[in-house]
């Protein structure tokens, strides 16, 4: 369908764009990929009176890696990720996520910020940032605050994200170099959103893991780490033993959607698949 | 609203409403109607052109949104009568049979090739997954594409557009 009629509004500063926001709170959308944003448009599920475009913003597009972790800015695209081959040696677990995003032409315009507002439960970056327990960084007119993504994302298409904040970065903790991880997806179609997909890593000592996270996507209702299933790792050797009792236990924790593209039952299955694959996947 | 912008490097204003997309913004404010429009929410491909080098989605994207922007559409990948490279290697592979897709499957592997000459055949399918052919099956299309490589190597991003 064509878009509805809304007011189009591109500042050339952050300060400005808050101002926007809180002006027209709770009718005004920010912009800035639209791969998310233009599609709900055109299906009409969203009506905002005002569209605050980020284009003109300056920086949020800066990818920086340190001993303090990884952040992305709110601008930063996929392809702009999928770039940056050190990024794959600080972060190989989003990296892997990130190549799963979407296709080449979405890639080339989607962004982090648009991702974590839009909040889609099938999406990979809002599963990354819940499994690696990343805060996100909102800016509103009276300042900023960081939130947890473990309480960021409250349900589908869902977040805590006041009508008047904006996202301006992502901060991932530190990555371990011997950290092992695996990420899992499946999909009917090449670039589809998920039925289901599973994130996880954990650190190795003395043959044992420990730190595991398992966070999954499209199967649950809210985005959070299965930390039932984290618990039947830790402190164990990732055998296949312990890789088929954390998929049941994966399985058995969820709460998965049924819908017109896969049965609750299916879903279930399929976690505990891809809890199964991604494990095995670290363990190698 | 107005918006500048330059399509197969000339330059066009614009008077739009801000919910115009660019694809229906070429289409029907500028005439430029070699761009398809299908399923308007970001599946199918068919509307993919380029902007600023980078293959888009112009349904995803408004024409406000283009302001500034260099935007290169299939119209601008033959010179006159002679066909570019993409187009004389779909012709030959018969890489089309309706054509609604062949202009968003030209502007994707016209983007994918100038910048990634050597891509691969699992390389030029993971691209054109974001395109969809309910005809050809695909094969002619990859066909097309790998033999197009050629072109690329020799003469970079200056093949056609």
């Amino acid at each position: 369908m064509k878009l509805p009629v809304f007011d189009y509004a591109a500042p050339d500063t952050l300060a400005e764009a808050v101002a926007l926001l809180a002006a027209h709170a709770g009718e005004a959308r920010p912009l800035a990929g639209g791969q998310s944003l233009i599609p709900i448009l055109a299906f009409r599920l969203a009506a905002p009176s005002l569209l605050v475009d980020l284009r003109k913003l300056p920086g949020l597009d800066t990818i920086s890696i340190s001993g303090t972790g990884v952040s992305l800015g709110a601008k930063v695209r996929w392809c702009d990720i999928e770039a940056d081959s050190k990024l794959r040696a600080a972060h190989p677990l989003l990296a892997a996520a990130v190549a799963q995003i979407g296709h080449y032409q979405i890639r080339n315009r989607g962004t982090v910020g648009g991702s974590l507002a839009h909040a889609d439960l099938a999406a990979e970056l809002p599963g990354i940032a819940v499994t690696c327990d990343a805060e996100i960084i909102a800016v509103s007119a009276a300042g900023s605050r960081i939130l947890k993504a473990g309480d960021f994302f409250l349900g589908p298409l869902m977040t805590a994200l006041g009508a008047d904040e904006l996202i301006v970065e992502l901060r991932l903790p530190p990555w371990r170099v011997e950290r092992r991880w695996g990420f899992e997806e499946f999909a009917r179609q090449r670039g589809g959103f998920a039925m289901a997909g599973v994130a996880l890593f954990y650190d190795e000592h003395n043959g044992l893991a420990r730190n595991t996270h398992i966070g999954v996507i499209g199967a649950s209702s809210r985005l959070q780490r299965i930390t039932i299933a984290e618990a039947v790792v830790n402190g164990r050797v990732v055998d296949e033993q312990t890789i088929v009792a954390a998929a049941q236990a994966a399985a058995a924790a969820v709460d998965p959607v049924d819908d017109v593209d896969a049965s609750a039952a299916y879903r279930r299955a399929l976690v505990a698949t891809l809890v199964e694959r991604a494990l095995r996947r670290a363990a190698a | 609203m107005k918006a500048s912008f330059t399509v197969n490097g000339k330059r066009y204003e614009v008077d739009v409403e801000p919910r115009m997309t660019l694809a229906d913004c070429l289409r029907h404010s500028l005439g430029l109607t070699g761009t398809h429009v299908g399923c308007e929410h970001g599946v199918c491909g068919a509307c993919t052109v380029m902007v600023d080098g980078s293959a888009v989605r112009s349904c995803l994207m408004l024409a406000v949104q283009a302001d500034g922007a260099a935007v290169q559409t299939v119209e601008g990948l033959a010179h006159g009568d002679t066909l570019a490279p993409l187009q004389t290697a779909f012709r030959k592979h018969h890489a089309l049979q309706c054509g609604f897709c062949t202009p968003g499957m030209l502007m994707t592997a016209h983007a994918l090739l100038s910048v990634e000459p050597n891509a691969d055949a699992p390389r030029i399918r993971e691209v054109l997954s974001g395109n969809l052919c309910r005809c050809t099956g695909y094969l002619g299309i990859v066909d097309a594409v790998l033999e197009a490589r050629d072109a690329y190597r020799k003469s970079g991003a200056g093949v056609g557009g």
